[in-house]
Order: C-alpha cells, then structure tokens, then sequence
C-alpha cells in the first residue's frame, strides 16, 4: 500500500515542542501521514518519540506545534481548551504499553466502554460490533472474562479491540509489545500487521525493526528530539545515512 | 439491691436495645454516608490543581482534625444558640459527625484515588470520557477497593464516637444506659451491656469489611 504522495496527508504534525521542566524533550518535529499508510517512529530512549505519539492525541501538550487529524486541527501555541483537544483525541485509538484495560470491567466491558458511556450508543449495538471486533484479535472467547485472566498478549490485543472500538481515523500504538514476554510479542504484531493490511492509518512507536522492515511504510529516526532521518524503511533502516542512526541499528539488531 | 444482675440485665436489654437501633445506628448511618460524600468533594477539590478550592479544603481538614469531636458537638449544640440558631439533639449530632468524618475520610479517599494508576485517567481519556465519566466508571470503582480497609476503620470509630452524643440530649444508647442507671445505680452492669452493644456492632462491621474486601479482589490478580 503505497501512500499517494499528491494526496492530502491523513494526520500532519508541524513544529512540535515540549519541555519537561528544563528537559527539552521535543525540539521542532515534523510529520506526514497518508491515509491507509503505516508510519513507525523509532530511537533511542529519551528521543521523544513516545512524546511525539502522545502530543498526536494530547495526552501530551506541547507548547507549540500544530497538529491535524483529518479535519480536526489543534495548535498548541493557542492554549486550546478541554474540549478541542477531547475532539483532537476522538479522532485516534490509543494502545499503550502497559495496555491499562479498566480490570473492574469484563473484556466485553472494556471494548464496548467508549461507545457505550460516552457515544450513548445502544448496548445491544455496541456489544455486537464489540464481539465482532474481538473477534478481529483472536479473542471471541474471552469476552465474559476479566483482564487479569488473561495473558499479557491477549491484554494487549484487547488494548486494540478497545481502540478500535471508538471508530477512530488513526491508530496509534506506544511500544505494544516492549512490556510482553519474548514468546507473546508475535501474536501481537500479527494483529498490528493484518490491521496495516486491511487499510488502517497507523503510528506506531516500536523497538520492533523486523516488525517495521516488513509493515511500514515510512520509518522516522528520532534523536535529541528532532527527526534525524525519515523514509521508507528500505533507506532508513537498511541504508541510514546518519552515523546516529547507523549506530542506534547496530546495538538494537546486535545488542552484544 | 432488690432486683438481682440478671434480671437487671434483662430489664436493660429492651430499652438499650431501642436505644442502639433507634439512635445509635440512625445517627452513624446518616452521618456516614453524608460524610462520605462531603469526604469525596474535599478530596477532589484538593485533586482539582485549582489553588483556591485545595486551599479551602485543606484549611477544613486541619480545623477539624485539629479540634477535638467533643468541642466540635458542644459549638453546634451549645454554642450557635447565642449566634441565634437553634438546632435540636439529633441534627446537631448529625451535623458534628458528618463534618467530622468528611474531614478524616476525604484523606482517605484522596490517597484512594490517587492510588489509581494514571494510565486508567489516560485510557478512559482516550476512549473519550470526560471528568466526571472517568471518576465514576473508571476511578471511583477502583478507588474503592483501596479505601473499604480504612474507610471501615473511620466508620467503626464513628459507632464509638457516637456516644458523645448523650452529652448533648441525643438518646442513643449510652445516654439510654444513663438514663436507666440514675434511678437505680446500676452503672456497672448497664454500661456493660452498653458496651457489649457497642462491641457487637463492631464485629458485625469488620465482619462485612472482610466480605466486602473479597468482593473487591475478585477481579484482582492473586
């Protein structure tokens, strides 16, 4: 799925900054995505790619910069109010790392929580399209039980379900995989590649560069808080020409 | 003596017994649940980031924990009358303790809240709940869980505090002991009885604090 580079970009982010007391984590980002395409942000820890993914939907607000989901625009230098960034943040389905599912509710309840207790839409619906969406992930089974029953991958892609129950324009995932053990990481990344297959517009912030090799379409290098490099994964991961790059691949692919 | 312990004691029984479950039990009750809730705004209102309202609430707490209960009901009972307001036994009582648990309690439900993880804020956030739909679906349930331990800890003392009511007219059961004792001298055995009351109702409390804590764990890793 190669992104259509006439088109009008899906998401763009332009002149993003954020500090952390005296700590100038994000120092003038960049970013384009074009719809349907998948986009992976890697770097080194403290590069703010993290930063960067959570400044998409406000969980984080920078200082500066402006970002536009579709038709929904927000620049942070306006101070904008509770309410724009709550229309900001609808437009994206957020995946954590520690996945965060509500462990009061039951797997059904966590996917159908969106839709149900905030869009008031009728149950029966939300269930429906919930179960549908569970079963997206593997997941049909599971549905009456509660997250501590289950693994950490089977947590994680109940993350997704959840996410994706809002009907969002834009995913995003935040290290999916880096708290799971080694063994569960692949039934994960199964789910985020058939999602990339079937269309969906997807940031994704990973250590995972097979993952990325094989699924994105465009990979950000961050560094310092800027983007260092940026390109399809067949010059930034197998070609990089920044030597921060080079070197940030090299411990990653062979960390010994 | 004419009358002999045992049947002293079961001559008390009855009227004690009336005393616990028409005053002693109305007034926690009441109190109670109207000092949770008053607990549950100052703790938001110290949460709430707003200076003023955290200054407000932390400035109440200090006032009333800083004062002891007993001063706190003779104010309200003895000393508003001269300001010109008139409350009678029961309300005074009811008014004391429920300020007085609000201002313990919403210590407690701070720290309850604040024990829940960020991420749930974040993760109700991204899914599109607001405030006050993130505190009651997401928050308040789980906050719960943290603050049954303590929150049974300040509603068993409150049975017991209850009994300074007596010192300004309210008939609950100490008063109802006293008032049973002054004729016939029998202190001992009825404040005694009085004191058994007190403690069953104790147990009964801590008793449904451990079913309700199980309750609470369900969904919680072992």
């Amino acid at each position: 799925m190669s992104p259509d580079p006439a088109g009008a970009p899906l998401l763009s982010v332009r002149g993003l900054h954020k500090s952390f007391g005296t700590n100038h984590v994000l120092r003038g980002v960049d970013l384009d995505v074009q719809p349907g395409s998948v986009t992976v942000l890697i770097g080194p820890s403290g590069s703010g790619k993290t930063t960067v993914l959570r400044a998409l939907n406000a969980l984080e607000v920078p200082e500066s910069g402006v970002v536009r989901v579709g038709e929904v625009t927000v620049d942070y230098a306006t101070r904008p109010d509770a309410r724009r960034l709550a229309r900001l943040r609808a437009q994206s389905g957020m995946v954590f790392q520690g996945h965060h599912l509500f462990p009061h509710m039951s797997v059904l309840r966590n996917v159908t929580a969106g839709p149900e207790l905030v869009q008031k839409r009728p149950r029966a619906e939300v269930e429906a399209e919930a179960r549908v969406l569970l079963a997206q992930v593997g997941l049909t089974d599971k549905a009456d039980q509660h997250p501590f029953e289950l693994s950490g991958g089977q947590q994680q892609r109940v993350g997704i379900a959840r996410a994706l129950a809002i009907k969002p324009r834009l995913m995003l995932f935040d290290e999916p995989t880096s708290s799971l053990d080694p063994e569960l990481v692949g039934e994960v990344l199964q789910v985020l590649k058939q999602l990339a297959s079937e269309g969906w517009t997807m940031v994704v912030v990973t250590h995972e560069i097979r993952f990325a090799q094989q699924v994105a379409d465009q990979v950000l290098f961050l560094d310092g808080g800027v983007v260092l490099e940026s390109g399809p994964p067949g010059h930034v991961l197998a070609h990089p020409r920044h030597e921060r790059t080079q070197q940030f691949l090299r411990r990653i692919l062979d960390p010994l | 003596m004419p009358a002999g312990t045992g049947e002293l004691v079961g001559n008390a029984i009855g009227p004690l017994l009336q005393g616990l479950i028409l005053g002693t039990i109305p007034l926690t009750a009441i109190s109670f649940v109207l000092g949770i809730v008053l607990a549950l705004l100052l703790a938001l209102m110290r949460l709430s980031g707003v200076r003023a309202l955290a200054v407000t609430a932390r400035t109440y707490v200090s006032l009333v924990r800083g004062t002891p209960l007993l001063v706190q009901l003779f104010i309200i009972f003895y000393g508003l009358p001269s300001l010109g307001l008139t409350i009678d036994p029961f309300p005074s009582a009811v008014i004391a303790f429920t300020l007085n648990v609000g201002g313990y309690a919403s210590e407690v439900v701070r720290a309850a809240i604040l024990a829940v993880p960020r991420g749930q804020w974040e993760a109700a956030s991204t899914v599109g709940m607001g405030y006050t739909t993130t505190l009651r679906r997401v928050v308040l349930p789980q906050a719960t869980r943290v603050a049954v331990p303590p929150l049974s800890n300040t509603l068993i003392s409150l049975v017991k505090d209850t009994s300074l009511a007596s010192t300004i007219l309210v008939t609950e059961l100490l008063r109802k002991a006293q008032e049973l004792a002054a004729p016939t001298y029998e202190f001992f055995t009825l404040y005694t009885v009085a004191a058994g009351y007190y403690w069953v109702v104790c147990l009964v409390l801590s008793f449904s604090q451990t079913r309700l804590e199980r309750r609470f764990d369900r969904y919680v890793a072992a």
